[in-house]
């Protein structure tokens, strides 16, 4: 039997402007569950995120977070008690490291020190030092600092749920496994619920306990990496999941070869 | 260095005090007010493509006003404004002065400030705004928290752009009665005193770096957070502010305010005035350099209270005539006029004319063999005329060219202190000069005579505001100028402003003072 789901999509549809982005989506997440959405650009994959905090509005279905319609919800609490991590990462340029993570906790009226203290620890927890990146700017971090605050940040608010567009993107392959790895640590050792969107096969084979994949607005395969990897009855979805085998296959002869 | 300079210089820094103070009053509520209006229309405006359109354009187009004629504007406005408001609600105020000069002047400063706030708000990175939607920020907070902060520089660059242009326009508000350091420019100007203009500029100029780089301390210390510095730049905008609001600095409260126009003759005769006043120990201020259409108005509403005006003038600029009548009855007519119409009495003629009349370099005259405007109107198609900025707008000019046929080749408009040197260089032909100008002999130019007598007389007469009109100690002060300046004393006064020469000094308190030993050395005779 299925734990409780946290998130779940009822025959979702979305449009733009008279333009598809997303059509008759439903999927249950449940809670501690890690969910990777894999799909090309422009799959619908960003809008499906920004329905669950209602950062965008469904055109038709219903959204539910932890059993609630995300439309009878105050989209300023429900965002509040939801951590997002942007692709862009969109770390506050005026502020510090920790007046960036402290952002969410001040918004709902935590005193000082109880922030000061949740600074810390989230520092603590996201690798980063106190002494030397407590108060400095964004500007003055490397890009895999950068991210871990904006991880940081979305974990400030002690939220069950967090969401992910792309977070290891833009980073470069030591930092990006370093900090995936990292993340798969956080969200088992808290129990969160996460959702990360993705382009890239390897990472969501890696991190996530299920894969769901989106094309043309529409959940063309949804299940296990370990049963995807064995072959799914969509084309496309095989091309997909073709890759990290085929590497993985390949990086296995050369060490068997070198060895 | 020569006496004549030290004395200028000394002149110019005693009246530093009064007119740095009203240039810094004056130019800091204007630009207080001018970011008060435009951050919240910014912010108004900037999810609102079409009403900040608007805006912006509506900013542009006052910008693009000359200052001069924007501060100008605002006078009639106002007055119009200070009527009503005392008929409706009993509660007059001063149209003149610092209310409209600092109306004006906020105007100006909006376009600089809203633009720059509406840049900097809209500009700020969509990643970032979306990343405070995410982190859970209501609109307010949105604004409050990351907008405004990230926009602050930019706004910042605007405040001191809008800083530099009212400091600088500032100077532009003396014509309608706000004392700036505009006053030393235009009195300058006026009595060639290239000591005061310089002095003016310099100073504006120095307010203005001084205040951009205060500005640009706050400016500094709110991006990089150094509140210190911040502080420190605030502290420096507060210290000027405070010591422009000290009673040491601003005027102290005089009892009589003295109009002049914009010409040399009307300083020397206000300064004369007011020592007049100070003689019979009664406290009065000048204010010089207004418009001639601004200061019968003025004194009407009793912003000030006397000035010397030409019977002439009011004929035809506010009681619209275009017939000429012996002296006596244009005064007489012109006198009650005054009294039925705008309350204001005319006390009596200084005792000479300062009329309008076309003059031409003597040779000149003579090849052409012209004596007279008629014999003018043969040759004028070949000959321009240089005038005053009002002369050419006058209903006397257009008399003048009705009467006699005139058509000149070209009409200049010229400051009355370059048109002589003009003439004298052959740049222009005839001249529309005044009688009472000491440089008509200076420059050996011969008056055309008028025989169809279509110029009014233009006495020189004493008017008083009404709340003046009762006053016997005024009165009692002035009565020893009636009658009491013949048009020869005039013009040597006017000469020696105006062309100074060895040992004399050429500021109009100087030339009054001279002119009060002439005065009382004929009354002994």
């Amino acid at each position: 039997m299925p734990r409780a789901s946290v998130i779940s999509f009822e025959q979702v549809g979305k449009s733009y402007d008279g333009l598809r982005t997303l059509d008759g989506v439903s999927l249950a997440i449940a809670e501690r569950e890690f969910v990777a959405v894999l799909g090309p650009s422009g799959a619908g994959k960003t809008t499906l995120l920004r329905l669950i905090n209602r950062l965008a509005e469904a055109s038709e279905g219903t959204v539910r977070v932890e059993g609630e319609d995300v439309r009878v919800a105050d989209p300023i609490g429900l965002r509040r008690r939801i951590g997002y991590v942007f692709q862009s990462i969109g770390l506050f340029p005026h502020m510090t490291v920790a007046e960036n993570i402290a952002i969410t906790p001040r918004l709902l009226g935590w005193d000082a020190a109880a922030r000061a203290a949740r600074v810390d620890e989230l520092i603590d927890l996201v690798r980063l030092d106190r002494a030397r990146h407590r108060d400095r700017f964004p500007h003055q971090l490397s890009g895999g600092e950068r991210q871990r605050v904006g991880i940081a940040r979305a974990l400030a608010a002690r939220p069950r749920i967090v969401l992910m567009d792309e977070p290891f993107g833009a980073l470069d392959p030591l930092t990006r496994d370093a900090l995936s790895r990292d993340f798969r640590e956080l969200h088992d050792a808290l129990g969160l619920t996460s959702v990360m969107i993705t382009h890239d096969a390897l990472e969501a084979v890696l991190l996530a306990d299920r894969i769901v994949v989106v094309r043309g607005g529409k959940v063309i395969a949804d299940a296990a990496p370990r049963a995807l990897l064995g072959g799914d009855t969509d084309p496309y979805v095989r091309e997909l999941m073709e890759t990290p085998r085929r590497q993985a296959e390949r990086l296995q002869r050369l060490i068997a070869g070198g060895a | 260095m020569n006496a004549a300079l030290d004395g200028r210089l000394a002149d110019a820094l005693a009246r530093l005090p009064d007119y740095l103070g009203g240039h810094v009053r004056v130019s800091m509520a204007a630009l207080a007010l001018g970011i008060a209006l435009s951050v919240p229309l910014a912010l108004v405006s900037i999810r609102r493509p079409a009403l900040r359109a608007v805006v912006l354009a509506l900013s542009g187009v006052v910008q693009t006003i000359p200052g001069l004629a924007l501060l100008a504007l605002f006078y009639p406005l106002l007055l119009g404004l200070a009527m009503l408001s005392e008929r409706t609600l009993g509660i007059g105020f001063s149209a003149l002065g610092f209310v409209p000069a600092v109306l004006a002047l906020a105007l100006y400063s909006l376009l600089p400030v809203l633009r720059n706030a509406i840049t900097g708000l809209t500009g700020v990175d969509p990643a970032i705004e979306e990343a405070a939607l995410g982190v859970g920020m209501t609109r307010r907070q949105t604004l409050l928290l990351v907008e405004l902060p990230l926009a602050l520089p930019v706004v910042m660059a605007g405040v001191r752009t809008a800083a530099v242009w009212v400091i600088g326009t500032a100077t532009l508000s003396t014509p309608i009665g706000q004392a700036s350091l505009g006053n030393y420019i235009f009195a300058g100007l006026q009595t060639q005193n290239w000591v005061f203009v310089l002095f003016g500029c310099a100073a504006a100029a120095l307010l203005a770096l001084v205040f951009d780089q205060l500005l640009a301390l706050i400016e500094d210390g709110l991006r990089t957070r150094r509140r210190l510095r911040a502080a420190l730049g605030g502290l420096g905008i507060a210290l000027v502010m405070l010591s422009a609001l000290a009673p040491g600095w601003s005027r102290p409260g005089a009892r009589y305010a003295i109009g002049a126009k914009t010409f040399t003759e009307q300083y020397i005769l206000a300064a004369l005035i007011e020592q007049r006043l100070a003689a019979a120990g009664l406290s009065a201020m000048r204010r010089e350099g207004l418009g001639s259409s601004v200061i019968l108005d003025a004194l009407a509403a009793n912003d000030i209270d006397v000035y010397v005006d030409y019977t002439g003038t009011i004929w035809a600029n506010a009681l619209h005539r275009t017939d000429a009548k012996p002296r006596a009855d244009v005064t007489a007519e012109v006198g009650s006029w005054l009294k039925e119409r705008r309350g204001v009495t005319l006390m009596g003629g200084l005792g000479f004319e300062n009329a309008y009349a076309l003059a031409m370099r003597r040779p000149r005259a003579a090849a052409l063999g012209i004596r007279s405007i008629a014999d003018l109107a043969r040759a004028a198609p070949t000959l321009t005329i240089a005038g005053d900025y009002e002369f050419f707008s006058r209903p006397e000019w257009a008399a003048l060219r009705a009467a006699y046929g005139l058509n000149f080749r070209a009409e200049r408009q010229m400051q009355p202190e370059f048109m002589y040197p003009a003439a004298a260089a052959g740049e222009v032909d005839v001249l529309a000069a005044y009688t009472s100008e000491g440089r008509v002999a200076q420059y050996d130019l011969v008056v055309l005579e008028d025989p169809k007598h279509v110029i009014p007389p233009y006495d020189a007469v004493i008017l008083l505001a009404p709340r003046a009109a009762g006053d016997q100690a005024l009165a009692d002060a002035l009565q020893p100028l009636l009658g009491a300046i013949d048009v020869d004393l005039m013009r040597a006064a006017n000469l020696r402003a105006s062309a100074g020469g060895a040992g004399v000094d050429p500021s109009p308190a100087a030339v009054a003072r001279w002119m009060w030993e002439e005065i009382e050395k004929r009354r002994r005779k």
